[in-house]
């Protein structure tokens, strides 16, 4: 008895350290999250002591001689990722539809590895690529001026996004349950009416939080667009700005913070920009996980 | 065995400890100089560190590009020994390092010119600084409005933090005027190296763009340039940049915060010198010394 009695509180004495261990493990990266976002703060806030608001939320960028107008970063971003979206998810939906509904046994087994691999290539290898292949290629079959344009950083944020969105989705079909299908076969529909009537539709919410981190994914990626969307600061003043240079949030910081000497306006600023893609992403990410819990309090009530 | 390594160990010990300024100097370097700053000027740093070390075994040094900017914000942080640059240091940042306990000390190093280049499938072959200007500002957008086919103009320029881009628009955009507030015309692509500004001016046939002329190569053309419609268009080289004739042509320098100790200035001395000079030749830029 009293030597039960020691190992158990031997063993409950070794599982406080594990608990202890996994718990800092985890609160460290809340701690780490919430560092990173004061050093941003620390760093972008004093923008506002620097630069009157009408400069900052004007719409020319030219640091060096004082013009930080911020909103052509914001929506050169913001048109780049709606056309990454826009090749993105069809593309990646299908493609994971196609995996999980239609593609016979071999199919599915040669194609989820590719494209896993297209998801480890890096993005300064797809930049080049565009660089070199996709830009010529898009100003001459498209008689562009430059082939330097939103729509090439687009084309290659959707190939970036497309692993992401493929991979969340197929895992969200194929946890749909057998039945489901079962019984729309058996009510006589055809295997399109099932897939689109039954199975897409249930696996909703999963698709959409796959979009959602696909587009955060692409918002977020900066080697590829400095390589090719040409960086020119314009406002992008409708639809047709897909076709013409635009310059990233992204791009940016990355191409200005190296000259920057540190608590100069133009440092506070490049961190001010690095809030605002905080903020997006945060919200990005938060819309997502807001479609997961919805999901799951929907299925709590049916169970119940 | 143990006593015949440790005689060699101890032979080893006293060469070391040998008599300052023998025959045999050490062959692992003991002095190192950090050089950081303008991309224009990072293969001609290179080449002089590489001929520099050869000759002085007992010198590593260390140089990485970035741009000028990079190298001046460095030299403000006193984290270089010298810091190259393709343009003249502003007096603000003088100001920042005077705050930080130094002045930095000037050295002229080299000489560049721009070279002005455009697709070899465009017609134009020469421009004058106001023309350039006009199209660098987007008040000419067509090829046609200079001699050319009808064709949108596409702009091509190094990022923001280049030496070359700062020096462009004060002597080209704004024609050396410094009241003159023009800037780059917005949508001119901002390209982050000047392989990539050559890639696109070989390419499309809409391109104009500018490079150090180092860094030019065959697969685009140069334009002559003109100081205004009265002056003869002249292209850039070696000898027109020291004649003067060439008009986008400027000074390279390297900064060191104070006055340098003895192995920077040697090695500064060094660049200076015909040897130095040679190499300035050899890599396509304009040497000091005619």
């Amino acid at each position: 008895m009293p030597e039960i009695f020691e190992r158990r509180s031997r063993e409950s004495h070794g599982e406080w350290v594990i608990t202890r261990l996994i718990q800092t493990a985890g609160y460290s990266s809340i701690f780490f999250v919430l560092m990173i976002l004061y050093f941003l703060l620390a760093n972008g806030l004093p923008v506002m002591k620097d630069v009157s608001l009408s400069n900052l939320f004007s719409t020319v960028w030219y640091p060096i001689e004082e013009y930080y107008g911020i909103l052509p970063l914001i929506l050169g971003s913001l048109v780049v990722t709606l056309g990454a979206a826009l090749i993105g998810v069809p593309l990646g939906i299908l493609t994971a539809v196609y995996i999980s509904e239609i593609a016979p046994q071999w199919v599915k087994e040669a194609l989820k590895p590719l494209i896993e691999i297209l998801a480890g290539i890096p993005s300064v290898v797809l930049g080049f690529l565009g660089a070199i292949v996709l830009s010529p290629f898009l100003r001459e079959s498209l008689n562009l001026p430059t082939g330097l344009t939103a729509l090439t950083g687009s084309i290659l944020l959707g190939a970036i996004a497309i692993p992401t969105i493929v991979s969340i989705s197929e895992d969200a079909l194929n946890t749909v349950p057998r039945a489901y299908r079962e019984a729309a076969l058996a009510l006589g529909t055809t295997r399109w009416q099932t897939i689109w009537g039954v199975t897409v539709p249930a696996a909703r919410s999963g698709i959409l939080m796959a979009i959602m981190l696909g587009i955060g994914r692409s918002i977020g990626e900066t080697m590829t667009v400095m390589m090719v969307t040409g960086n020119a600061p314009v406002m992008p003043d409708s639809l047709g700005a897909l076709f013409a240079p635009i310059r990233t949030m992204t791009a940016t910081i990355a191409s200005e913070m190296g000259e920057v000497s540190g608590g100069s306006p133009h440092y506070h600023v490049l961190f001010f920009i690095g809030i605002v893609l905080f903020l997006i992403t945060l919200g990005v990410n938060v819309m997502a996980s807001r479609i997961a819990f919805r999901q799951r309090k929907r299925s709590e009530r049916v169970l119940s | 065995m143990m006593k015949y390594l440790l005689t060699i160990s101890l032979i080893l010990l006293l060469a070391a400890c040998g008599p300052a300024g023998g025959e045999e100097t050490s062959s692992s370097p003991s002095i190192y100089i950090e050089n950081k700053g303008s991309d224009t000027l990072v293969n001609l740093a290179l080449a002089w560190t590489e001929r520099y070390q050869s000759m002085h075994p007992e010198v590593r040094l260390s140089v990485t590009g970035g741009g000028s900017g990079t190298g001046i914000a460095a030299l403000m942080n006193n984290t270089v020994d010298i810091a190259n640059a393709s343009r003249k240091i502003k007096q603000e940042e003088i100001d920042m390092a005077t705050s930080n306990g130094f002045i930095p000390i000037e050295f002229i190093v080299a000489r560049d010119a721009i070279g002005i280049i455009v697709n070899h499938e465009n017609p134009v072959n020469q421009l004058t600084m106001q023309q350039l200007a006009d199209i660098f500002t987007g008040r000419i957008d067509n090829w046609a409005e200079v001699g050319g086919n009808d064709l949108q103009i596409v702009r091509v320029s190094r990022e923001t933090n280049s030496g070359t881009h700062v020096y462009f628009l004060e002597v080209v955009i704004r024609l050396g005027s410094s009241e003159s507030m023009d800037i780059f015309a917005r949508d001119t692509l901002l390209l982050p190296s000047s392989e990539g500004i050559i890639a696109e001016v070989r390419d499309n046939p809409h391109a104009i763009g500018y490079d150090g002329l180092g860094y030019i190569t065959d697969e685009v053309k140069v334009i002559a340039i003109a100081m205004d419609d009265q002056s003869a268009y002249i292209l850039p080289s070696v000898e027109t940049v020291n004649e003067g004739s060439y008009p986008i042509a400027r000074d390279l320098y390297m900064y060191t915060p104070g006055e340098p100790p003895a192995p920077v200035k040697d090695y500064i001395t060094w660049i200076l010198s015909p040897a130095g000079q040679e190499l300035v030749r050899e890599l396509g830029f304009v040497p000091i010394t005619p």
